[in-house]
């Protein structure tokens, strides 16, 4: 397949509080600090929307601001992607089935559906192009940006990848019982451009050892958090380094991203 | 931007109507609704329902029982009609198991699974070691389940776009076609009855307590149904006499969470894109399967979408009268009433519609009517503002 070009990178995640913060944890000339996610403000929407919001939908939206915070664009396509999406408001649901006459909330029941990050921030930004929410289990990431990918190429426009996971509440924690919050985001175009910072090649079918962390705590955070599997393709970029990486892709499968910097 | 046309060929579906092709032909010529008083567990709301017999009598194979859920369950009720299997291998023959991808679409998938486990607590309130969510309750499992029963090893991924998700599958299949990352794809959409959806919508007002009645003076919300279909998608080389996939668009309402833009700007676009995607004119398309949820506010919205892109003279109607809203499914279900509409010539009319509303304006057909067509349209919009529609068209 074509190749993409990279132009605008947001992270969000425990000591991660911005793609310029991580960019120099990444490139080494920091160290990271693991510590808890801090309180989400996303300014993006505004406050009476924002108050219906989840943690879940608070940490796309913040990935998604500090992707926009650097280039401005008039319209992206989207594509959203979760393992398991917002697991408190099924909890939230859940629980209420339990009780007599079954109350469930309107607004967590509209939050429930898996594009609801999306929908929120398509009413945040204004973009009116087509919007996708996906889900591809431990190899998510890989799934979205290799849809983001074949989007870019094949309808030759830009798209906004976004790749975000959050821990499950407690009483299904034990299911998934080292998950962490993280999001990211990205902007690919189908072709080079003066802001463009690597050139992403994707490769899919192949078999082979996923792409590590060095650092063990930033190891923990992508072993066990979907979304965080874009870790060592960051730190490819924020080192500004060409690298061949294997990400997980579907269940036992993987897929290898070459990346050349573009400066 | 043009794509290269996909061929359909193998489709099935399975719904209120009964499993297979010929069920929901035959209920759509006799104007039979699968609609019937909610009887699902223990639900007290009154409300028509659209429901599947046969699921609780259905069991996943002893090799797949990680997967057992009442959707997954639905999937493989589903694949057993119309030979849909049979023409699986004979792809899997043609291109390999690993050059197919599947394409899933899926609102709640198996949350009925974890509404279960939640009410069964042991003494300690604490969930039953025998849930299994990762392969029941989360979206990927649909696809998951299609894929190993399937045996298929290609792309694969699910959407959930809540109602638009099997609609946007077949986009989705037809750019992974033309980027040649698969040589077919399967394309679906399961969704099932669960408690979430029943209560869900109850609580924001949408369910109605009588028969849905699309685009009616006196519509007042949606009937919950449940269903399943799967389509098998080629390149155009492929050859065969079925109907082809030419195109779609996909766009945002960028407006509110569950209530769609009062003028259907985002609907609007959508069709607009697969027009200009297919370079045919509105005036070309013979038919359109409206979204036609019966809600006051979506069919207004989506009427005035229709009359901006076509006017008042396409034949158009929304078949939820039939089926309910298979919510997840509804793409899948009724861009195959809408193949059925152009390889039979049957336009089916909006089944319980009485008193069109006099505020409406589009086409909507109340009786079915006879007519061959070339070109025909399918919309699925959902939560979010997530709009997309697909530009269906058979050989000339």
């Amino acid at each position: 397949m074509k190749p993409v070009y990279i132009e605008a990178i947001g992270v969000i995640g425990p000591g991660l509080e911005s793609w310029q913060q991580a960019t120099a944890i990444l490139a080494g000339d920091c160290e990271y600090q693991a510590s808890e996610l801090s309180a989400l403000k996303p300014n993006m929407l505004k406050p009476n929307e924002r108050r219906r919001t989840t943690l879940t939908i608070k940490l796309v939206l913040q990935a998604v601001q500090d992707a926009l915070a650097s280039n401005s664009y008039d319209d992206l396509s989207t594509v959203f992607v979760s393992s398991d999406g917002d697991m408190d408001v099924v909890d939230r649901i859940c629980q209420a089935l339990c009780l007599p006459g079954r109350p469930v909330s309107p607004t967590f029941f509209h939050n429930s559906v898996h594009n609801a990050p999306a929908g929120y921030c398509s009413i945040a930004t204004g973009f009116h192009a087509a919007s996708t929410s996906l889900s591809g289990l431990n190899g998510s990431f890989a799934v979205g940006l290799l849809d983001a990918a074949v989007q870019a190429v094949i309808e030759q426009r830009p798209v906004m990848l976004v790749s975000y996971d959050t821990p499950w509440p407690d009483l299904l924690s034990r299911f998934k019982p080292q998950r962490l919050p993280f999001g990211m985001a990205l902007v690919v175009k189908p072709q080079v451009s003066e802001q463009s910072l690597a050139e992403l090649t994707l490769l899919p079918g192949v078999a082979d050892e996923e792409s590590q962390m060095a650092d063990n705590e930033l190891e923990q955070l992508r072993a066990n958090t979907p979304a965080a599997c874009s870790l060592p393709l960051l730190e490819a970029v924020a080192q500004n380094r060409a690298a061949r990486l294997v990400l997980p892709y579907l269940v036992d499968e993987q897929i290898a991203v070459e990346i050349q910097p573009c400066n | 931007m043009l794509i290269s046309p996909i061929r359909i060929t193998a489709y099935t579906l399975t719904n209120a109507l009964g499993s297979g092709v010929d069920a929901s032909l035959h209920a759509l010529q006799s104007r039979q609704s699968g609609l019937r008083p909610c009887n699902f567990q223990d639900v007290t709301l009154s409300t028509w329902i659209g429901r599947v017999d046969g699921i609780e009598e259905q069991s996943l194979l002893a090799t797949l029982s990680r997967f057992e859920c009442r959707n997954n369950r639905l999937a493989y009720l589903a694949l057993q009609a119309d030979d849909f299997c049979e023409q699986i291998n004979e792809a899997v023959n043609r291109y390999g198991a690993n050059r197919i991808g599947v394409f899933m679409g899926t609102s709640t998938s198996g949350i009925g699974a974890t509404e279960e486990a939640y009410r069964h607590r042991d003494e300690d309130g604490e969930l039953s070691n025998d849930f299994q969510p990762t392969t029941t309750h989360v979206i990927y499992s649909i696809t998951d389940f299609v894929r190993n029963y399937l045996q298929l090893k290609g792309v694969a991924l699910t959407v959930s776009t809540a109602c638009s998700s099997s609609a946007k599958v077949f986009a989705t299949a037809q750019r992974y076609l033309e980027a040649g990352l698969c040589d077919a794809a399967i394309v679906g959409g399961v969704d099932t009855l669960c408690l979430t959806t029943l209560y869900g919508f109850n609580s924001l007002d949408l369910v109605s307590s009588d028969r849905c009645k699309p685009w009616d003076t006196n519509r007042n919300g949606i009937n919950i149904g449940e269903g399943a279909g799967f389509a098998l998608l080629e390149r155009e080389q492929a050859g065969g006499d079925g109907a082809r996939l030419l195109g779609y668009g996909e766009s945002s309402d960028a407006y509110h969470m569950s209530t769609p833009h009062p003028q259907g700007m985002g609907a609007a676009l959508a069709m607009q894109q697969a027009l200009a995607q297919v370079a045919i004119s509105a005036d070309e398309v013979g038919y359109i399967n409206l979204h036609g949820t019966a809600t006051p506010t979506n069919d207004a919205a989506e009427d005035a979408a229709v009359m901006q892109v076509f006017g008042d003279k396409t034949p158009c109607s929304s078949t939820k009268g039939w089926t309910g809203h298979t919510l997840g499914a509804a793409g899948v279900i009724e861009a195959i009433f809408t193949l059925m509409a152009l390889e039979n010539g049957l336009l089916p009319c909006s089944l319980n519609t009485e008193q069109r509303d006099e505020a409406l304006s589009a086409n909507v057909l109340l009786e079915n009517k006879q007519q061959n067509i070339t070109y025909a349209m399918s919309n699925s919009f959902g939560f979010g503002g997530n709009n997309c529609s697909l530009l269906f068209g058979r050989d000339l």
